[in-house]
């Protein structure tokens, strides 16, 4: 209370001087400066105008298609019809507000403010009729009415959840397993071809895929395409680096996953699931380009740098009779980011 | 007919407005076509009774007032913008082969999505400008979210009764994000692929029912053939749809409550002083609307905006480097890219927690909007102040609350430049493995730091305010006395700044006062009143009361008895400077 008794006398150093005198603008007073005021506005009007029938000239004259390079790598259409379409908006803008500020009346006015809160009589009328309200309809005499009708609404929370479970099929063990087996041949990115240990140098690195995403059934279509393709592709990406063998450190049991120095591990971040494609050959280091984890290929992949907590999964390689590159089998552990059952 | 009868007078009506204070301006006759069916209108609709008050309603003028009018009309832009889109645009995942006009993706398979984009962008004319027209006011109607955000924060114009209005903005903020990550994910392309990719990771990380989530948003496993057409159910009709409820949410309590004034001569906690509905504030607001619609329209046809054509279409084993969400998807990326990794995901029990992803974005943001959300709440629960506030305040007078949205902004600011780390480590030639390092320190640090500069920085503001009060500003002119001192010309402020000055509210101090003589009293004081006495005497002590009227009056009386003293003499300033000049060292 003693806030409100200071606000209602509050200790001015100095005494509101009050609204300062109206200020005559030019305008206001010189008939010639107001004519000239008038004609800038209309002669904006008249700007705009011409800005849209440009508008609609370029719109019909100027191609598009392959030419959208002209004018200096903007598009002559898209830079036409932006320039002409902002001259007409910005034209009629700049109008009215000229207007408003050199002709329109430019005196202040007072309003006073009334408090957000209602009065005390419309609290008590609005209470009153609440009351009167609920008393009528008895709600509060009749808990068993409340209590089952509350029930009955509060569950029709459950069909509207359970209608949402089509949105996906469970997770199952989907996330365990890609399409790599025993036998799969790593064929380069994008050509599709196999590859012989021999192809690749020391320091060289290779995007590749499994090559069944590539492969066609009897009748020449594809065995994967579509949504198909891409969820296989999003998972079984790959990267096959080799280095000297001695530069190599094999975790246990990882002994025999090399090829002469040959390493392949997943291409899919374990942080949030970026591929990863940013090769120091000399330190053997995979960068990501999303969030920057580094990755040490030459020691199982082990996170050197970064927000990523585990090391890429590395696929244990072999050669099959033709010489080519093929995999021991799956990775042996999910790929991609971490996630709540993968153990 | 209406409108030819008022272009045929509009020359003289306008000079009339002018020079009539405009009380005849478009009043309806009774027998025109516009009175009748204005009464027509009327009887059915009672339009006058709610539009007498509201017509001349009162609004301030500011500069910045007009900021989260930017973010209004460049919501109108994307809505008919966005419209023109949906026309041309395929939310489909469907592979496709693109046959449109731009060569260098001609015979490529991609979705649906991305080669209507391509159509839009090349066959549609005007359509590449409306994209980009699109993209450029979401750009525009985030950034002015966020300043009109800083302003009213800064000036105090979120308290009592506007806290629920802020809400509202927050909840805006957060849905204009949405509704942008949504926005440009609808092309299919490189990045915005990537970038739902790294979504599918953040989703997954979440505790117990990640996976789930994640199954169950794509539709199966990532990416799947409905994350495009469910993000553009979103994109397109639920969080417009909020947006739309809210802003008229939040432009009908502005109406309510009347908008704020800045302190000054004739403007009270109990008045609005300002420019009226019709006409000046409704042509001023309408014309911005335009000119907010040009600027759109220059900067959609002059710049660039997400060349999708360059980046191709997604293809879930390739990326780019410097892969970058939009902007103001920035902090929390930064977030993710400086928290490390190795020491925060767990395993036990067959089950893995991957905090070094859920903890930065997940819980992160969450915690900031809760933050954000909840400042007015916090600030009058440690104030205790509940009044009403129609005056703003400038950033200086409100120390605490300055510094406290300054680390902030530090928190943010630095959390953005984590998101663009590598472009750093390029730009400026820096490992970005210590910029990273740097960063992590620097996040904790930094708006400690800031809060600490900026909260001193405020009381000396307001002690130079106190300066100028007392013995006048600077006038820039020296001044060589008898005895060949130098001394700078002081000047008292003009009468309207002065009490524009002393309109300060020194009431976060005497609340510090009444929280200290309550803990004073014998009885035991509770625990969260003592966390109130010890926030408020940090966050609101400190402070410098404004001069009262007897100490003005005293430093008045003193300065006058200084000029007298002083020796008047003409061409004093030019001679002084150049003295000054020469003897400067160099």
């Amino acid at each position: 209370m003693t806030l409100e008794q200071e606000r209602k006398q509050p200790r001015l150093p100095i005494e509101d001087p009050g609204l300062g005198e109206h200020t005559w603008r030019p305008t206001d007073v010189d008939e010639a400066k107001e004519r000239r005021a008038e004609r800038q506005v209309a002669g904006l009007f008249v700007f705009s105008m011409v800005c849209t029938v440009l508008f609609v000239v370029g719109y019909f004259l100027i191609d598009i298609g392959d030419n959208w390079t002209t004018f200096g790598g903007l598009g002559a259409s898209t830079l036409v019809l932006g320039l002409s379409l902002a001259g007409a908006l910005l034209s009629i803008g700049v109008g009215i507000i000229h207007w408003a500020r050199k002709l329109m009346a430019d005196k202040e006015i007072v309003e006073m403010r009334h408090p957000a809160a209602s009065s005390e009589e419309d609290r008590e009328a609005t209470l009153k009729a609440l009351d009167e309200g609920l008393q009528e309809s008895g709600i509060a005499r009749r808990p068993l009415i409340r209590n089952t009708m509350i029930g009955a609404v509060g569950l029709l929370g459950i069909p509207a959840v359970v209608g949402l479970r089509d949105l996906g099929p469970l997770p199952g063990d989907k996330l365990f397993s890609t399409i790599w087996e025993e036998g799969m041949l790593l064929a380069r990115d994008v050509v599709g071809t196999p590859i012989r240990p021999s192809d690749m140098e020391i320091g060289d690195l290779i995007n590749g895929q499994p090559i069944a995403l590539f492969e066609t059934d009897e009748e020449g279509e594809p065995l994967y395409e579509g949504e198909d393709l891409l969820v296989n592709k999003a998972k079984a990406s790959i990267v096959i680096v080799r280095m000297d063998p001695s530069d190599n450190t094999p975790a246990e049991g990882r002994e025999n996953w090399a090829i002469d120095g040959i390493l392949c591990y997943s291409k899919i971040c374990t942080h949030v699931g970026c591929p990863i494609n940013l090769y120091a050959r000399k330190t053997h280091h995979l960068l990501c380009p999303c969030h920057q984890s580094t990755f040490d290929l030459s020691d199982g992949a082990r996170v050197v740098f970064g927000p990523a907590a585990r090391p890429l999964p590395q696929l244990p390689l072999a050669v099959n009779e033709d010489g080519y590159l093929m995999a021991q089998s799956d990775f042996t552990e999910p790929v991609g980011p971490s996630f709540w059952e993968r153990g | 007919m209406s409108t030819t009868e008022s272009n045929g007078t509009g020359g003289s009506v306008a000079s009339q407005v002018a020079s009539t204070n405009g009380t005849k301006a478009s009043s309806a006759k009774k027998g025109s076509p516009v009175g009748k069916a204005a009464t027509w209108a009327d009887e059915r609709l009672g339009l006058a009774t709610a539009a007498k008050k509201n017509l001349r309603k009162v609004f301030p003028d500011h500069w910045s007032f007009m900021l989260g009018e930017i973010a209004l009309w460049s919501f109108v832009v994307l809505l008919v913008t966005g419209v023109f889109l949906t026309l041309w645009y395929r939310p489909s995942m469907a592979e496709v082969t693109y046959t449109g006009a731009y060569d260098q993706m001609r015979g490529l398979h991609v979705s649906e999505a991305f080669a209507s984009t391509l159509d839009l962008s090349f066959d549609v004319r005007g359509g590449l400008l409306m994209r980009q027209m699109h993209h450029w006011a979401a750009m525009l109607f985030i950034a002015a979210m966020m300043v009109h955000l800083l302003r009213v924060y800064f000036t105090g114009a979120f308290r009592k009764p506007r806290e629920l209005n802020w809400v509202i903005g927050c909840l805006l903020l957060l849905l204009g994000t949405l509704e942008g990550f949504t926005g440009y994910s609808l092309p299919d392309d490189m990045l915005s692929g990537t970038g739902i990719r790294a979504a599918d990771g953040f989703v997954k990380s979440i505790p117990v029912v990640g996976t789930y989530v994640s199954f169950f948003l794509f539709g199966g496993e990532f990416p799947g053939d409905s994350i495009i057409p469910r993000l553009y159910t979103i994109h397109v009709l639920l969080i417009p749809g909020l947006l739309l409820g809210l802003i008229a949410a939040h432009m009908l309590l502005l109406v309510y409550h009347k908008h704020t004034q800045w302190p000054g001569p004739g403007r009270t906690e109990e008045n609005v002083v300002g420019y009226p509905m019709l006409p000046v504030y409704a042509a001023k607001a309408g014309g911005f609307f335009f000119i907010v619609f040009g600027v759109t329209a220059l900067l959609g046809g002059l710049f660039t905006l997400n060349p999708v054509w360059a980046y191709g279409p997604y293809d879930p084993s390739k990326v780019t480097a410097g892969s970058q969400p939009d902007w103001y998807m920035g902090w929390p990326d930064g977030a993710l890219r400086i928290f490390p990794g190795p020491p925060l995901e767990y395993s036990f029990f067959g089950v893995t927690l991957s905090l070094n992803v859920f903890l930065p974005i997940i819980v992160l943001p969450g915690l900031m909007f809760t933050i954000l959300l909840l400042l007015p709440f916090i600030e009058s629960w440690i104030t205790k102040d509940k009044r009403d506030h129609h005056l703003l305040e400038r950033p200086r007078d409100a120390p605490g609350r300055t510094a406290t949205m300054v680390a902030l902004m530090t928190f943010y600011g630095l959390m953005w430049m984590a998101g663009g780390n590598d472009i750093l480590a390029i730009v400026f030639d820096l490992s970005i493995n210590q910029i990273t390092y740097f960063l992590r320190v620097a996040v904790i640090l930094g708006p400690i730091l800031a809060f600490i500069i900026t909260r001193r920085w405020c009381i000396s503001l307001q002690r130079k305010d106190n300066e100028d009060l007392l013995h006048g500003y600077e006038t820039g002119i020296i001044m060589r006395s008898a005895q060949g001192g130098f001394s700078e010309r002081h000047e008292p402020l003009p009468l309207d700044k002065a009490y524009a000055l002393t309109q300060r509210d020194p009431d976060q101090p005497v609340a510090l006062e009444r929280a200290t003589d309550e803990n004073g009293v014998p009885s035991p004081t509770t625990r969260s009143g003592r966390i109130r006495h010890r926030l408020s005497s940090y966050l609101h002590g400190g402070g410098i009361a404004t001069p009262t009227r007897e100490e003005l009056e005293e430093a008045h009386a003193h300065a006058a008895h200084e000029h007298e003293l002083e020796p008047a003499h003409d061409g004093a300033s030019d001679r002084s400077l150049t003295a000054r000049g020469e003897n400067t060292p160099h």
